[in-house]
């Protein structure tokens, strides 16, 4: 029954022509042209600003590429920018969040994913109604809880301290990070955990030994989150810290809005692009796992 | 060239995806009325034909006529077709009225004719008393309902299948392929329709076009398909036990496997008659006779009973012949028990044969 | 659970221990916390928190407080304006990739990328470009348009128009995402089935597909709305409050009461109100998600 196919076919045949440039095309790619041109837009004035001298800034406007290339802006940025009387620029601010943000991320993914894991596999009686509790929480403004935290503080003496602010960003973390663990923990296949304790394992030889390595992808979403999170967090750092503590965010806004003296705007943009810095590194590194990280805030639990 | 008699005509028809090529050079010719079945497993590109002959997906190369007009560049709502999902596909934010009336009053039909034609669907299907409930508070089989109701709406000759039962549990599958067949019979239109399951092939189709790997490897009726599959895919993969197969010889018209040797005669060969050379033997398990009918039959084997599979109206039992696997059907009340020794017997004008080395039928 | 054994309390010990923190957490700084707050707000506390009640007085103060009227009327203005706008572009942008484009990555990536940034860091950058002597306004003047006009971080009145412009920036690749999420979900075979029934495009996405996002609709809305309500850093980096008190908004006002007015009791009533909003948005979106009927399919 099969035609010989050299039986000639005439009239439309094979794919419908479409045109290159169809009206949909250039109105779709144009669209998303003119679209990424705006996002992009700040990061290359940010770039382009911190690389001119000040005199160039004061001829140009802020989209004009630089004549004459310097880096001074951003040494100045880094060592010697001042905040009112001080001037060691944004190096102490960058060391503070570090040190704030690598015991933060530990102690907070440790916490939740046991918290997690305990949620998932270990129900106990009230378990969801603490759970509950907790997920609210991340919705409640954070200024409600504010005094509060700075009393126990106060009275555990982390006041002021970068070990304050650790704790402050361990519990603040807590709830999106219990639920992110909570819910992977819970699509595992369920077999494997009975078939674990079959084999007379309990609460922590499962966790270490079963969980902790079937999951390291959702490891690796927790810790994109919490580094940006608490990164780029200002509110709590302004509220904890004192001066000598301030994290990055806070000293950046220190300088660049500090009234004294003549606005350097190179200096600022220079400061302003090693603030975001971290967080656009990892962004631009993890790609896939950070999209699934702002997913994951909303999944329902 | 019997043009006026074809429904759906498909020409030298290629697709590919990148470097993959899914349809190589199909041909196939689809008569008014007919109820043709695209049969396969999954991969074998049947999905994607319907979903070409519906228009939605673009071809790489050939045609696709329907009702004698080439349809190849033409949108799917265009072409005269109605479609049925997998996933019933329905609009779940619509109650079933919704849903059946939305194309219609998008194609500005008037509001006199689409209530007739959604009172008309709905009482063929029997879904009036669903008419006001959304999706989401139905049953599975209402839902497929629902979608079918949608395609019969469009008031058109050719309706397209895909898979439409494969998402319910087999009861209900049962069921609603005895109500596609009624609803065939009542419309008399055309009804491509894709499975992968071969009990709804063998029962809904006039036609079965098996395909396997973009190609359509045999076209025919049931029976024909069943009887005479073209070759050694086809054979195995119609019927439920599957076919035994032996791999041997023919020589001196006869067919030898181990100790055992075959007459041939009573077989129909395509090819004229017996040439020497290596071969395959396929055997029904429901062709092969135990107990008196034994008698009558040209081949007798004795055997030992290793296993018996019971099913309620059959008893499977799974045995060695010339020193290969091989599977008997008998009757559910049979008295058999394992280790005994059973005479069967089967008749090698019901079996068939494949060369060795392009698995063809001979 | 409810089986009857020995040694209710010890059993399933080790995830009892596990989950102290979450407990003390939930119970003494969320709930401790809040409540602390809402009934210290009822006090004359100035410098340090007292126990001297005043009664409904710090909220009559702080609804004739002109600082406070100015914030709420901000986070209105900037509340509907972002919350229209955010899922109007997000949606369109997350339809117009769903087209499937070439250049997909690269052009999601950019999209997104403000979103990584702190809210400081989007301040000062907006800051810089809407410089009316450097940037945009003067570049507009340049092109010949002499009278443009768009200052809107020196012109009180649409100054918190310029905030909407950054945060909108920063927020509008979120929304993308997760719209993204939300229609890269959709059956496909409902496309199939539309275009079979001869539905155009823009009635497809209308009619059905947006309806069947409806979750996804929610959700994003509890986000940007939990968001907008906490809106702090933008506006100390961008504007400071000013030009005057033009871009107050009421978490500035918690913060400045507490820590620079030394006045307790009006920050408290003002984060009291400031939860009260949130509550009045969360409550209702959790008994329509968590304690409906569960029959959607």
């Amino acid at each position: 029954m099969a035609d010989a196919s050299t039986n000639a076919l005439s009239g439309p045949q094979g794919p419908k022509p479409r045109k290159m440039l169809s009206r949909r095309n250039i109105f779709l790619y144009g669209t998303l042209f003119v679209i990424t041109v705006y996002y992009a837009l700040p990061l290359y004035v940010m770039i382009v600003t911190s690389l001119k001298g000040m005199p160039e800034i004061r001829l140009g406007n802020v989209f004009s590429p630089p004549v004459e290339v310097t880096f001074q802006p951003w040494v100045k940025a880094w060592s010697e920018a001042c905040t009112g009387l001080t001037c060691n620029g944004l190096s102490t601010g960058f060391w503070n969040s570090v040190q704030i943000t690598i015991p933060s991320v530990i102690l907070s993914i440790m916490i939740a994913s046991v918290n997690g894991y305990a949620l998932a596999n270990w129900k106990f009686k009230g378990a969801d109604i603490f759970f509950t509790i907790l997920i609210f929480g991340a919705f409640i403004p954070y200024q409600v809880m504010l005094y509060p935290i700075v009393i126990i503080l106060r009275e555990i003496g982390l006041y002021g301290s970068l070990g304050g602010l650790v704790l402050v960003h361990t519990i603040f973390g807590m709830p999106i990070l219990t639920l992110l663990f909570r819910n992977y923990f819970t699509s595992l296949p369920e077999e494997l955990f009975k078939a674990a304790r079959v084999d007379g394992a309990g609460f922590w030889g499962i966790y270490f030994r079963i969980m902790v390595p079937m999951s390291l992808p959702i490891f690796t979403v927790a810790m994109i989150l919490q580094v940006t999170g608490i990164w780029n967090d200002f509110l709590f750092g302004v509220v904890y810290t004192g001066p000598e503590t301030y994290p990055m965010t806070v000293s950046l806004n220190n300088i660049v809005n500090s009234t004294q003296g003549v606005k350097e705007y190179n200096v600022n943009m220079a400061a302003t692009l090693l603030t975001g810095l971290v967080p656009l590194l990892i962004y631009f590194v993890s790609g896939r796992l950070f999209v699934r990280g702002i997913a994951a805030g909303a999944v329902k639990g | 060239m019997n043009t006026m008699n074809n429904s759906v005509e498909i020409k030298n028809l290629d697709l590919q995806f990148g470097a993959v090529k899914v349809l190589q050079d199909l041909n196939l010719d689809i008569g008014k009325g007919e109820f043709l079945v695209l049969l396969g497993s999954s991969g074998c590109g049947k999905s994607t034909l319907l979903n070409c002959i519906a228009g939605l997906l673009d071809v790489t190369a050939g045609q696709i006529h329907i009702n004698d007009t080439n349809v190849t560049w033409t949108e799917p709502s265009e072409r005269g077709i109605g479609m049925v999902f997998q996933s019933y596909a329905l609009y779940p934010q619509m109650t079933v009225e919704g849903n059946l009336s939305f194309g219609l009053k998008n194609a500005k039909l008037p509001k006199a004719e689409i209530a007739k034609r959604v009172k008309h669907a709905s009482e063929i299907l029997q879904i009036e008393p669903l008419l006001k409930r959304k999706p989401a508070a139905l049953s599975g089989g209402q839902r497929q309902r629902v979608a079918i109701g949608r395609a019969l709406v469009r008031d058109v000759d050719v309706f397209l299948f895909d898979e439409p039962l494969s998402n319910l549990d087999a009861k209900l599958r049962a069921d609603l392929r005895v109500e596609i067949k009624r609803l065939h019979q009542r419309l008399e239109n055309t009804m491509i329709y894709v499975t992968h399951d071969q009990i709804e092939a063998m029962t809904l189709a006039d036609r079965i076009a098996i395909m396997r790997g973009g190609q359509i490897m045999q076209l025919g009726s049931p029976d024909d398909i069943y009887g005479r599959p073209v070759n050694k895919y086809v054979a195995g993969f119609i019927g439920s036990p599957s076919m035994n197969f032996f791999d041997g010889a023919i020589k001196g018209g006869a067919f030898t496997t181990g100790d055992l040797t075959i007459p041939l005669t009573g077989y129909d060969f395509a090819s004229g008659g017996a040439v020497d050379g290596p071969a395959t033997l396929g055997i029904r398990p429901e062709h092969v006779v135990t107990g008196e009918l034994v008698d009558n039959a040209p081949v007798k084997v004795d055997v030992g009973v290793e296993l018996i599979e019971p099913t309620g109206s059959d008893k499977l039992i799974d045995c060695q012949v010339a020193g290969r696997h091989f599977r008997v059907r008998m009757d559910g009340q049979a008295d058999v028990a394992v280790g005994q020794k059973l005479r069967i017997g089967f008749d090698p004008g019901r079996a068939s044969l494949f060369d060795a080395a392009t698995e063809e039928r001979l | 659970m409810a089986t009857e054994r020995p040694n209710q309390l010890f059993r399933n010990k080790s995830s009892k221990i596990a989950a102290i923190p979450m407990i003390v957490t939930a119970l003494f700084v969320f709930v401790g916390g809040t409540i602390w707050t809402v009934v210290y707000s009822f006090t004359k506390s100035g410098l340090l928190p007292r126990l001297n009640w005043v009664g409904l007085d710090q909220y009559e103060r702080l609804w004739a407080t002109r600082k406070w009227l100015v914030a709420i009327e901000n986070l209105v203005i900037y509340g509907i304006c972002m919350l229209v706008l955010v899922f109007v572009i997000g949606f369109i942008l997350a339809a117009l990739i769903d087209q499937k484009i070439r250049f997909e990555n690269t052009v999601r990536t950019i999209i997104l990328y403000p979103y990584a940034l702190s809210f400081v860091v989007t301040g000062l950058v907006w800051q810089w470009i809407l410089n009316p002597e450097f940037g945009v306004e003067s570049i507009v003047r340049a092109w010949g348009w002499e009278s443009f006009s768009f200052d809107p971080l020196y012109n009180a009145d649409i100054a918190i128009y310029g905030v909407l412009i950054a945060g909108l920036w920063q927020g509008s690749g979120l929304v993308m995402v997760l719209m993204l999420a939300g229609l890269r979900g959709i059956d496909q075979e409902v496309w199939k089935a539309a275009r079979v029934d001869g539905i155009p495009t823009w009635k497809t996405y209308i009619f059905i597909v947006i309806p069947m996002m409806r979750p996804v609709f929610i959700t994003t809305l509890v986000l940007v709305v939990t968001g907008i309500v906490k809106l702090y850093d933008l506006i100390v980096a961008q504007t400071g409050g000013g030009p005057g008190i033009s871009t107050e908004v009421p978490a500035k006002y918690v913060y400045d009461m507490m820590f620079q007015a030394n006045n307790l009791g009006q920050g408290f009533a003002a984060s009291t109100m400031m939860l009260v909003t949130v509550a009045l948005i969360v409550i209702p979106w959790a008994i329509l998600e968590f304690g409906g009927s569960k029959n959607r399919g």
